[in-house]
Parts: C-alpha cells; sequence; structure tokens
C-alpha cells in the first residue's frame, strides 16, 4: 500500500475512534500528550538523528509555540489552526536564529547554545504580564467544538492529524537530497563539504523544520490546559524526552522516533500516575544512557541485528 | 538613575560573586576546555558534591574540610567517567558527537533525579561560624561565606595554575588537548593523562560543591543554571586558558551583580545565557582561546 | 596548454604562526603536478587554501580564469576542484555506491539510476564493483582510499587534488593507486599529487614543487629537483 494510503487510514481511525462516546474521556486526555510527543520526537530527530545536531533547548520551541497560540488567541481571538501555523511559523524562526548563530561551530556550542535560549526565553515570558508573567494565566476554550463531542476529542484529533503530517515530512527530508546531505553532514562535515554539500545551508534548514515542528507541538497547549504557565512549559525535561525518544526508538529512520514515543509516552502516562514524575525522568535517563552506550542504533538496530542473525 | 555607592557595592559583591563562578568553572575548563570532552554532566557534578558536603557536614565536621575530604572520592568518580567514556565513545569514534552528547546529558538528568528522589526539593543548608554573619568595611557589608569562598576560589586557582606551568603531569595535560602524538613521543600516555585530569576535573568539584553550599542554599535543579554559568565562564574565556577562568569569572560575576541590582533577581539567569549567545555570535574563541 | 590553476602570492596565517608566507603557483590544463616537502611544511595548508576549507587567506587563487577566493569549498566543489583527504573520511553510515551519490546529487544535481550506473563505471576503473554495496566502515584502508577518488572523482572534477592518497599503502598497493591516478589523468583531468613516497613522484609528475616552511623552494622536472640542494637540505636538514 502506498504511503499516502496507510496515512488517510490512520487519520480516519483517530476520526473514528475520537467520535466514538463509549470512550472514556481520559482516553483522549492522554491520548494528546502521547501525540505530542511522537511530534517532538519526530521533530528532534530530524535535526538530531539526521545532521548530527543535539538540540538541548525543546522546551524553548515548545513555549513559542504555545506562547505565540496565546498571543494570537488572546489579541485577535485567533481559531486553533491559525494559533498552530503562528506557532510553527515563530519556532521555525528562532530555530533559523539559533541556528544562524551556532551552526558555524562545533556540535557542542549550538546544543549549549539551545540551552541558553530555553533560560533567556524564560526570563522574558516571566517578566511579560500580557501572557501572565511568572503567575500564568488562564484561558477560556471558545465554545466552537466542530463535530466532536468534547474539545478534549477535538484536541486529540487534532494533534493526530499534525503527528501524521510531522512524521510525513520527516519521512520526505530523510528521502529527499536534503536527507542525503545531512546524513553526510553527520558523517563527515568536511568531506559533505568538499562533496558539493552546502553543510551550512542544509543545517539552517533542518533546524529551521525542526524548531516549526516543534512550536507547532507546543501550540495547541494553552488550549489543551485552558492555562498557561512558563515553569511547567520551559520543563528542561522535555529535553530529556524529546531526545531519549529517538535515540531509544532509532535515529536513522523516521520511523525509531515513532516507536520511541510511543512506547515511552506510554510508559510515562502509566508511571506518573502510578508512581511520580521523577521515576518517569529517571526511568527514561537511564535507557537513555543504557542504549547509547550498549544499543546506539536503538529499538530499529536491534531489531535490524536479530533479523540479520536469524537468517 | 542609580548611586554611585550602588554601582560600586554591585560591583564589589560581583567581584566575590566572580571568583567564586570561576572556581566552579574550574573543573570544566579542564574537562571540556583542555580535553575537549562534552562535559555537560559538571554542572550536576557540583550540586551533587554540594549534597554529599551537606550530608557530611551533618556529622559535625566544617563545611570546607568536608569538601576537602571529598575531593579523592570524586577524583576515582572522575576517574571512572573518564575511563568510561574512553572506552564507550572516544576509542571507537564513530559519530561521538551525538553519543557522547547524550551520555552526558542523560547522566546529568540521572543525578539530578536521584538527588530529588533521596532528599526531595527543598533546599538545604549547612551551618558554620563564617555563615550568617558579615564584615562590615565602612557603609559596606561584606558576608564571610562569600569571602571564604572566594579566598578558596583563589587559592584554586593559584595551584591550579601554577601544576599546569610547572608540574611534568600538568603540563602534559595542557599539550594533550593540542598534540597527542607529540605527547606519546614523550613518553607520556596521552589517556593515563586524560584521565588524570578529568579526576582533577571532577575533584575540583567536590570542593566547588562545598562552596556552592556555602554561599548559599542548594536544591536538586540548580545544576540547570549552572550550566549556563559554567559554560558561560569556560566560552568567555575561552577553551584551554586558566587564567582567563578567572577573568571571564569577574566579568560574569560582576554582570549578574549589577544586573540584578538595576533590574532585580528576577532577570539574573538570563545573564549567564545572554552573555554565552553573545560571545558565540561574536567571538567564539572567548577572550584568551587558542 | 592554458592554465586551469593561478595561485598567487597566497599567505595564510594562524594567529602567530604564518603556514604560507607568498606561495605563487601556476598549473596548466592537463598537468600531473607532484607536490613535496617535509612534514609542516605547508603542502596540506595550501591545498585546504585551494579547496576552500581555508576562504581567508591573504592573495588570490584563480581556477578557470576566474577568482574563486570567495567562494565556500562546495562552491568550488562545483566549479571543478575536487580533494581527497589525508586521512579518509568516508561517509562511514552509508555504503559504497552511497557514499559516491552523494556528490552526484549535490554538484551534478542528480542522484537517480543513471547515476548510479555512472558511479559502477567509477568503481569499476577503481577495483572497487564489487564492493558498491557494502558499508564503507568495512573497507581496508587501500579500498578507502580507493573510494575516497571514487567519490572525488563522482564529482566531475577538472582539477583532482590526491592528498597523500598512498600513505600507509604497501609496494603493490601504491601501484594500483598510481596506476588509478595515471588513468584519471588520461581522461584529461588536471592532478596535483601530494605525496611523500618519492618513488611515485617521480614516476607520475611531470613537474615536482618542492614547499619547505611556508615558501615554494624549487619547481622543476622530477630529475632537477631531485639533485636540487635546497630539496635535500629540506629534507634531511644541514
Amino acid at each position: 500500500m502506498k504511503y499516502a494510503t496507510y496515512c488517510l487510514l490512520i487519520v480516519l481511525g483517530f476520526l473514528g475512534l475520537s467520535v466514538m462516546s463509549s470512550i472514556n474521556e481520559y482516553v483522549f486526555f492522554a491520548g494528546f500528550v502521547i501525540l505530542q510527543f511522537v511530534i517532538l520526537a519526530t521533530a528532534w530527530n530530524i535535526l538530531g538523528g539526521y545532521a548530527g545536531y543535539v538540540n538541548f533547548g525543546v522546551p524553548a520551541f515548545i513555549a513559542m509555540g504555545a506562547y505565540t497560540a496565546v498571543v494570537l488567541f488572546k489579541s485577535i481571538s485567533a481559531p486553533l489552526v491559525v494559533q498552530i501555523i503562528g506557532g510553527g511559523i515563530l519556532a521555525g524562526a528562532l530555530g533559523l536564529g539559533v541556528g544562524l548563530l551556532t551552526l558555524k561551530l562545533r556540535g557542542i556550542f549550538f546544543s549549549i547554545a539551545t540551552v541558553a535560549v530555553v533560560f533567556i526565553l524564560e526570563t522574558v515570558v516571566n517578566n511579560w504580564r500580557y501572557v501572565g508573567g511568572a503567575t500564568g494565566m488562564q484561558l477560556t476554550r471558545p465554545p466552537d467544538l466542530w463535530f466532536f463531542e468534547s474539545y478534549t476529542r477535538m484536541l486529540f484529533f487534532v494533534m493526530a492529524v499534525l503527528a501524521v503530517l510531522s512524521v510525513s515530512i520527516a519521512r520526505y527530508v530523510q528521502d529527499s537530497f536534503l536527507g542525503r546531505g545531512l546524513r553526510a553532514v553527520r558523517d563527515s562535515e568536511e568531506a559533505a563539504e568538499c562533496s558539493g554539500v552546502p553543510t551550512l545551508k542544509i543545517k539552517l534548514i533542518a533546524c529551521t523544520i525542526s524548531g516549526a515542528l516543534m512550536g507547532v507541538a507546543g501550540s495547541p497547549m494553552p488550549m489543551y490546559l485552558s492555562y498557561i504557565e512558563p515553569a511547567s512549559t520551559f520543563n528542561l525535561s522535555y529535553s530529556i524526552y524529546a531526545l531519549g525518544m529517538p535515540i531509544i526508538g532509532g535515529t536513522s529512520h523516521w520511523i525509531g522516533p515513532v516507536i520511541g514515543a510511543l512506547l515511552l509516552a506510554t510508559l510515562q502516562q502509566i508511571v506518573t500516575v502510578t508512581v511520580s514524575n521523577e521515576l518517569n525522568v529517571l526511568i527514561v535517563g537511564v535507557l537513555l544512557v543504557l542504549f547509547v552506550v550498549i544499543a546506539p542504533e536503538g529499538i530499529l538496530g536491534l531489531v535490524k541485528k536479530w533479523k540479520q542473525s536469524s537468517k | 538613575m542609580f548611586s554611585v555607592d550602588l554601582i560600586f557595592e554591585a560591583v564589589l559583591f560581583g567581584i566575590l560573586l566572580g571568583c567564586f563562578y570561576a572556581a566552579v568553572s574550574l573543573g570544566l575548563s579542564v574537562a571540556f576546555g583542555l580535553l575537549d570532552v562534552p562535559y555537560v554532566a559538571h554542572p550536576a557534578l557540583l550540586i551533587l558534591g554540594s549534597y554529599f558536603t551537606f550530608m557530611l557536614a551533618k556529622t559535625g565536621i566544617d563545611p570546607i574540610v568536608c569538601g576537602v575530604l571529598l575531593m579523592p572520592v570524586f577524583y576515582l568518580i572522575g576517574i571512572g567517567f573518564y575511563r568510561f567514556y574512553y572506552e564507550t565513545f572516544e576509542k571507537r569514534s564513530t559519530e561521538t558527537g551525538v553519543r557522547g552528547l547524550a551520555f552526558f546529558f542523560g547522566m546529568a538528568f540521572i543525578i539530578e533525579v536521584c538527588l530529588i528522589l533521596f532528599f526531595g526539593v527543598d533546599q538545604r543548608t549547612v551551618a558554620a561560624s563564617y555563615i550568617g554573619s558579615s564584615l562590615e568595611i565602612g557603609e559596606y557589608r561584606f558576608p564571610y561565606r562569600m569571602l571564604v569562598a572566594f579566598g578558596i576560589a583563589v587559592v584554586l586557582t593559584v595551584v591550579l595554575t601554577i601544576y599546569f606551568s610547572k608540574t611534568f603531569n600538568g603540563r602534559a595535560i595542557k599539550a594533550v588537548g593540542q598534540d597527542e602524538g607529540a605527547l606519546r613521543l614523550m613518553g607520556a600516555n596521552p589517556v593515563k593523562i586524560k584521565q588524570l585530569a578529568f579526576g582533577i576535573a571532577t575533584a575540583i568539584n567536590a570542593l566547588a560543591g562545598a562552596m556552592l553550599i556555602i554561599v548559599g542554599p542548594v536544591e536538586p535543579s540548580m545544576d540547570r543554571i549552572y550550566i549556563g554559568r559554567t559554560f558561560c565562564v569556560v566560552v568567555l574565556a575561552g577553551l584551554g586558558s586558566m587564567s582567563g577562568t578567572l577573568v571571564a569569572g569577574l566579568v560574569l560575576g560582576i554582570a549578574e551583580s549589577v544586573v540584578m541590582m538595576a533590574f532585580g533577581a528576577s532577570w539574573a539567569p538570563a545573564v549567564s545565557f545572554g552573555l554565552l549567545l553573545l560571545m558565540l555570535g561574536v567571538r567564539p574563541q572567548g577572550l584568551f582561546g587558542r | 596548454m592554458e592554465t586551469i590553476l593561478e595561485v598567487n602570492n597566497v599567505v595564510k596565517q594562524f594567529g602567530g604562526f604564518t603556514a604560507l608566507s607568498g606561495v605563487s603557483l601556476n598549473v596548466l590544463q592537463g598537468e600531473r603536478l607532484g607536490l613535496i616537502g617535509p612534514n609542516g611544511s605547508g603542502k596540506t595548508t595550501l591545498i585546504n587554501c585551494i579547496s576552500g576549507a581555508y576562504t581567508n587567506y591573504q592573495g588570490s587563487i584563480r581556477f578557470d580564469g576566474q577568482e574563486i577566493t570567495p567562494l565556500q569549498a562546495h562552491q568550488r566543489t562545483k566549479r571543478g576542484i575536487a580533494r581527497s583527504f589525508q586521512i579518509p573520511r568516508p561517509f562511514s553510515s552509508m555504503t559504497v555506491m552511497e557514499n559516491l551519490l552523494v556528490p552526484f546529487a549535490f554538484v551534478g544535481g542528480k542522484d537517480g539510476p543513471e547515476q548510479q550506473k555512472e558511479a559502477m563505471e567509477i568503481l569499476q576503473r577503481m577495483g572497487l564493483a564489487d564492493k558498491a554495496f557494502v558499508q564503507s566502515n568495512q573497507l581496508s584502508q587501500v579500498e578507502l582510499r580507493k573510494m575516497e577518488l571514487a567519490r572525488a572523482m563522482a564529482a566531475k572534477p577538472k582539477l583532482l587534488i590526491s592528498d597523500e592518497a598512498m600513505a600507509g599503502l604497501a609496494g603493490a598497493e601504491v601501484d594500483e593507486v598510481l596506476q588509478i591516478l595515471f588513468d584519471l589523468n588520461k581522461l584529461g583531468i588536471t592532478i596535483i599529487m601530494i605525496e611523500h613516497i618519492m618513488q611515485a613522484v617521480m614516476k607520475f609528475s611531470q613537474r615536482v614543487v618542492c614547499l619547505d616552511a611556508g615558501k615554494i623552494i624549487c619547481e622543476g622536472t622530477p630529475e632537477t629537483i631531485v639533485k636540487n640542494p635546497d630539496v635535500q637540505r629540506a629534507y634531511l636538514g644541514d
């Protein structure tokens, strides 16, 4: 079956799920978060997995999306779609900016710069009363639910569509000349440059797309929570998840982040509710270190090895 | 706008603060500046040092002495860390960039979360005779704990600078980042030298961690803001420059202090990170770097 | 024959250290030029300036009649300058074929089945055809060197700079690589060869240039160079 057909079927499947009244509301509530991580992991991997540049500042891009949505909503009562597009554009611009500043330098400087952006943006937001400052602000969801029973169900479906879109973009990047160039940059930037790859331009493109998608993942959050505040939005733990999921799933193919996100985000829902948030961070951290040391190609790599050995 | 007095006091406090920042960044200056290890877990180890000091200080020992007593323990931890990093990543040198960074980032989170699970999120402090009172000179008050930290910082910097310029091992450490081949020809084993350097860098963190908890209360998530401060100092100084670390620390300390006075404490976290971004954009080799 | 590369008074400094102090060199189209000199004489620095790895040097470099100094490395590759690296830099996560498809895609603009056929032809010429779908991190040293040259060829260069392609290889392997370079030159490609293996340089070069401490100290036929006292002093010391 063609990929596009798969996508259509998946979207229809999620649509069907969203309109089934018998399903508990909590499923959609948790499902939203899981889908959000699918987008974040996929977005991170476009720069981290394909090009080898590690973004530690994931919350900065999420927050860019979220707070852009808040500003658009508060100022012009923008509908959800406009919020999402606006968030994506501004987060993409942030990616471009950070990239222009640091992608000419070695990888670790890019990584540290991404942490810097988190703190600087958080400080700015903390002092910006229009969006609620450090205490945050409440938001009232608009009454428009399309044809869904609840706002959460609608958001769940929107997230599903966004997830399919993000994965499709990652797949397109991977299979295009862009993906070939990014892999060359990751393997040897010098040799790539001498093989005609415009390394800086390619890195900037990947960084912009990656940032934009993370912003898109963040934009629906204010409506989802009916609330926005800096401390949780800028939480650096997002980074360990967005980076752990692709590494554990497998960074060389777009399906890796999806696998990693589905597994770990579902685990997160279970552990956070039954035990504690901290324990979940610990589990992801330990898994990340284990995989990086023992199975650097992630679950995908393990599956490949198992298939080869059983031939 | 602001009285000269206020600015002067902010600058003085900034000098004390700056020396403290320089001291807590020395370990990173060695591990990352000289050895090129992407040691983003450095601030987490700093906080770990603070908590170890906290636990040891409960037995009644003075916190500074605790820090010194912990140094051999941390030295061993550092050697272990480097050995592991070398065997797993540096030796194989395939895609070390992503994996090394992910490894240390993961370790930082693991350390932070373990601290939360063990100690909770509340702030911890230590008590000592010099904590709580201040030295008064004229109209200015200098908290004794800041003076103590200042003193330790100066001593550390002087000792390290002498070590790196006068001893064989110290000079070897400085050289190993630049030319491993030449070092091998001189009969020194680059891996052992790097191991030694990493051990020293981590041992410094024990004492620096003690200083941290003397200067103020400590809580597990503090490693995040210290990523900014320590990397700012190291980048500002320029990779490979020990003495530059002191100057860079002073610049950061004074900048933060003045900003705090002028705009309030809520803007303080942005100073180190902002300065860091500025340096990366304008002069990535730092003030004194190679 | 026309001049394909003009290096005019190039000066390159690293902080306080001057790696190249006024190097001038003309290379004719189709020529086989050998570049020799002791370690640290500036050979790789000169190559880096020509290929664009360094763009902030003083002086001018003209290729095919046009000033290329403001161009970055990937742009120079598109103009027709290719180089191999002293220590091979394969794209280790890719197969040999995929390695070649990178320059095809980015210099030629296409990486479809036609280009794959062309790539196979290049690999056949190098004796690497049977390794086309092997992952490049599993190749032997000499195979890696050949792949470096194959990948440079995939960029369809007019000028190929071979940076110590034979370093560390044994006798028969050296001859293999040398023959490849001869064959490439027969196709009309200008070749600058940097090498320490003197027999290879003498056999291959029509003209040899000797560099020492950032300056050209001698230029001439292989026979003249070998007898030149300055060259002997540079290599053997006083």
